[in-house]
């Protein structure tokens, strides 16, 4: 059982770090010669590169606000569920720890969707997915199936 | 003691060969609509009292340029205004030299009037010192600032989340409340010492198991 405990808390923490690598490294879209994410765009001209802060439209800042958020509520509901199990009575279920990483994996897929359709303003064409846009895809299902197993588990004393 | 005293006034001799420079203020940068009015303001501190012979004097620089024209001064207790170059019947001097504010107006900006202005304000016996930059951008619509709208969302949505939460214990307490006070009534004074002794679950190891 207490493989169990320690799988689940594995799952949580894996979608964890994926937001937070997904987040802060800069990868989104890129090209041999530039790469840019949600903060900066950098490109490299002649072995010197640079960096300039991202355009500052409407979208990319919903997208950035989306992806804190999703590591907020993905670090509070670990926090919970802490919390939830020295608290909980004997067969109570984790019904907020679930619900709020239930939340930060459609804060993560809003943030994605959102990325994906309106990417056409601020990226150029020549562009392609990296793989921090990829793993803000992955953490959304992994933080949702975490969430899902954390609504259905009954605490045993 | 007496070398504090030595130490402190070679600190008040050093500050003292200081004051003969005048330290000039403008604004970093100024962002304006097209067609609107923007007030580019320019202070000056100086260890001297403000003298009647205070000038300042405004140059321009468009984006790209090489050199400065000169479009405003004050000298002598009056403004001279340009009225031949690009800002004729636009500039506007609404400073108070006597308070040392430099500030002019320009009305109606452009496209064109992207660029730098440098304000040089001098307070004889106190000229030496360095102009001072601001940079004018003219935008047709503002631009949002970087993070406004991140920082909004991000408020607001902690913001309901406390909220939440602090209605949800708001509430419970208030029904305990209303049931502790119901129940109070209902039995009189008679204690019944039955409260107290419900938890005595000792924290061991917690398991989990998933069930449907």
């Amino acid at each position: 059982m207490l493989l169990l405990l320690l799988g689940i808390v594995v799952l949580h923490v894996a979608a964890l770090v994926l937001l937070f690598v997904s987040t802060i490294v800069s990868a989104w879209v890129g090209n041999p010669n530039s790469s840019s994410d949600l903060w900066t765009n950098c490109t490299t001209l002649n072995g010197e590169s640079r960096c300039d802060p991202a355009d500052t439209g409407v979208w990319i800042q919903a997208v950035q606000a989306l992806m804190i958020l999703s590591i907020i509520f993905c670090f509070l509901s670990l926090f919970l569920f802490f919390c939830q199990l020295f608290t909980l009575q004997k067969g109570g279920r984790f019904f907020l720890t679930g619900v709020f990483q239930i939340f930060a994996s459609l804060f993560v897929m809003s943030g994605a969707i959102i990325y994906t359709v309106m990417n056409s303003e601020w990226v150029h064409e020549s562009e392609s997915y990296g793989f921090s846009y990829i793993l803000a895809w992955v953490a959304f299902p992994l933080a949702f199936i975490s969430g899902l197993i954390y609504v259905i588990l009954r605490k045993r004393e | 003691m007496l070398s504090v005293l030595a130490l402190t006034s070679m600190v008040l001799l050093g500050i003292a060969s200081q004051t003969t420079a005048i330290v000039v203020y403008t604004s970093w940068e100024r962002h304006a609509l097209v067609g609107t009015d923007v007030r580019l303001s320019c202070s000056f501190f100086s260890w001297q009292w403000t003298s009647p012979d205070v000038t300042f004097s405004w140059h321009y620089r468009p984006d790209g340029a090489k050199d400065s024209i000169a479009i405003f001064h004050y000298a002598g207790g009056a403004p001279y205004v340009d009225n031949k170059g690009p800002f004729r019947d636009r500039l506007e001097f609404v400073g108070n030299p006597s308070r040392r504010d430099g500030s002019i107006l320009i009305k109606n900006v452009d496209f064109a009037d992207n660029g730098t202005f440098t304000c040089d304000a001098k307070n004889p016996p106190d000229i030496a010192g360095r102009p001072s930059h601001v940079r004018l951008l003219v935008f047709e619509k503002v631009p949002v600032q970087a993070g406004v709208i991140t920082g909004a969302i991000i408020g607001v949505v902690l913001g309901l989340l406390i909220l939440i939460v602090a209605i949800y214990y708001l509430m419970r307490f208030l029904v305990a409340r209303r049931v502790f006070s119901l129940s109070m009534s209902k039995h009189g004074k008679k204690g019944k010492g039955k409260e107290g002794s419900q938890q005595k679950q000792k924290p061991k190891v917690p398991l989990v198991f998933i069930s449907f």
